[in-house]
């Protein structure tokens, strides 16, 4: 008998605390696959934020650090100095990486810092009950957009990626999504590139993941990853934005 | 051999002394001479300096290399420190070791740049959320400076908590001779709770947040412990001319050196006068000013701010003799003249007190 599918040795076999259908579950486990697939427990910690993920320590069986709301790319710089030949990666959400915490993602990518991000984006605050986050689109309803985001007052839902895309520092960035096995399948490779950017000391890598809040976008699972594909993708297109390599 | 350096200097150099190399900094006066020493001094050590975005994110650049094992700091001067609390509080809630220097400025607000001493309750008292403390030394001469940087590092380390450096612009950027006596230290013992990568054992994390109810309450009485063993075993003070005092001062840092200037000027009157220098904040001496407040006839407390650890030295009297307080606000700075005319002002009017005046040149 073979086994083709196993529980990764680095994620931790625990209940999470996750909603059901929320997609943080899947990204972690991603995580711990690679971490296993290259031997990387000894020699890699992550950074959790504040936020739906903060608990992301108790889920990965390796070294981690907590942080601030949004302050994760300072803290990940911090030890990332103290260990350059380690892999440090640091895991955010929208309202972390994007609202909070949009000057130290900037400037992490502005000093090419060799430090991967995995930067989930459920366009909500999910923690919180459900306000707007920099990502919600325009329209979509929420706990502080009842009626929908409106751009008059609200502003425009925030483009990481390409934001991060025009620094020099930055070497890496690509945007998948959660929403089908080949996404990802997609996800996982993207995040592997970010990890082998790091490994070559080629500086800053970003992965956005587009994810599902299905609590909060008031939708059921299925429906969740539909949104995804056909809402999420409008404002937040998929595909590689920044690249070290242009072919391998 | 002893060097010509500002106090700024004089704690950069006394911080590669003691083995940090991690500094993370943002200029804001009158801290200068600090960070811009560091982005020098750093890379000839092999050592890590980043000019950071922010004040925010210097404090968790620090918080970062803390967590990974190394000897990290950080400095600025008020409103930068204000900026910092939330960072602290995290450093305090991880039982992180890190040193962070505020060289004081008048406030509030922008306030100004010249010397100020109104960033006292924000150091002892907390600063950020939590009930936490940071250990508090409070140099009063460029060589202090030195020999207290050097070994809050061993202090944070040993407790795993943060040290603050309180100066203010006087100690900052005055210039005195300096000499560092102590080990050049690069080879420094592990920690056996930083992060490192889990080779060959369990994996650590760092962290502050217990949502698990009742868990933070027993981490809270956990940190209230070690607290306790701080105030047991650092508190560090200096007396001066104490025994057989009329009038006590307590002053710290720049206000206590034109303290000791009135107690040195009065050491040949009858009239005595003494000087208890407060070196720690956090912990404070609190018994030691309780004892002596039993045979002074009162105290003064002199500090550049509104009246602020006048509040302590009365919690540590509780009544026992009268405490009063001069203070200078807003950059301003006491001189000796005034001290002296404020302990003429608060004692009887005896002969000794008009030698007093006379010898002040006070008619």
């Amino acid at each position: 008998m073979q086994a083709i599918y196993e529980k990764p040795e680095t994620f931790i076999d625990t209940p999470t605390h996750f909603c059901p259908g929320c997609g943080h579950g899947i990204v972690l486990r991603l995580i711990a696959e690679i971490i296993d697939a290259w031997g990387i427990r000894d020699k890699t910690i992550g950074l959790a934020p504040v936020g739906c993920s903060v608990l992301a320590y108790n889920y990965l069986d390796i070294d981690m650090c907590e942080a601030a709301h949004g302050r994760p790319p300072a803290v990940a710089t911090g030890i990332k100095r103290v260990h350059p030949d380690h892999f440090v990666f640091a895991y955010q959400g929208d309202g972390d990486l994007a609202a909070i915490g949009m000057a130290e993602i900037i400037h992490a990518a502005n000093r090419g810092e060799h430090i991967t991000f995995i930067f989930v984006n459920n366009a909500i605050y999910g923690m919180t009950n459900g306000q707007m986050a920099p990502t919600t689109l325009l329209g979509q309803k929420s706990a502080t957009t009842l009626t929908g985001r409106n751009p008059l007052n609200d502003g425009y839902p925030i483009r990481v990626c390409e934001l991060l895309s025009v620094l020099e520092g930055s070497s890496y960035i690509e945007r998948v999504s959660i929403s089908s096995p080949e996404n990802i399948r997609k996800t996982k490779k993207a995040i592997e590139k970010g990890f082998k950017t790091q490994k070559e000391k080629r500086g800053f890598s970003l992965i956005e993941i587009l994810s599902p809040c299905p609590i909060y976008w008031r939708m059921d699972p299925n429906e969740s990853m539909k949104y995804i594909d056909e809402k999420m993708t409008q404002t937040f297109p998929l595909g590689i934005i920044k690249n070290w390599k242009q072919e391998e | 051999m002893k060097q010509l350096l500002t106090g700024n200097e004089a704690a950069a150099e006394a911080a590669i002394y003691a083995g940090c190399r991690y500094y993370y900094g943002y200029p804001i006066t009158p801290q200068n001479e600090l960070i811009n020493y560091m982005s020098f001094r750093m890379p000839q050590v092999k050592g890590t300096f980043i000019q950071a975005e922010s004040e925010i994110a210097a404090i968790n650049m620090v918080y970062g290399s803390a967590a990974a094992g190394g000897r990290s700091m950080t400095s600025s001067s008020s409103p930068g420190i204000s900026l910092k609390q939330e960072g602290i509080s995290y450093l305090a809630g991880s039982e992180l070791p890190c040193v962070i220097v505020n060289i004081q400025r008048g406030g509030p607000g922008l306030g100004d740049i010249s010397a100020s001493q109104a960033d006292y309750f924000q150091s002892v008292k907390g600063g950020g959320h939590g009930d936490y403390h940071v250990i508090v030394l409070a140099p009063s001469s460029v060589q202090e400076m030195a020999d207290l940087v050097y070994d809050a590092f061993d202090l944070a380390d040993k407790y795993r908590n943060p040290v603050l450096i309180l100066g203010d612009a006087q100690i900052g950027q005055l210039m005195e001779p300096v000499e560092f006596k102590k080990e050049f230290k690069e080879n420094l013992p592990p920690k056996d709770w930083a992060l490192t990568g889990a080779k060959n054992r369990n994996k650590r994390v760092i962290k502050s947040f217990y949502p698990v109810k009742g868990e933070l309450e027993v981490f809270n009485a956990k940190l209230q412990s070690k607290y306790k063993e701080i105030e047991n075993n650092e508190i560090r003070y200096e007396a001066v001319n104490i025994h057989k005092a009329d009038v006590i001062l307590v002053a710290y840092g720049t206000s206590a050196r034109i303290c000791k200037e009135v107690v040195r000027k009065s050491n040949h009157l009858k009239f005595r006068i003494g000087l208890i220098r407060p070196i720690t904040l956090w912990p404070f001496p609190t018994e030691f000013i309780r004892n002596m407040s039993e045979r002074a006839r009162c105290m003064l407390t002199v500090e550049m701010s509104a009246g602020q650890m006048v509040e302590d030295v009365r919690l540590a009297v509780e009544g026992r003799c009268p405490v009063h307080f001069y203070g200078r606000t807003g950059g301003g700075v006491p001189t000796s003249l005034e001290i002296v005319k404020k302990i003429v002002e608060i004692m009887p009017k005896n002969k000794a007190a008009k030698t007093l005046l006379q010898f002040a040149g006070v008619k």
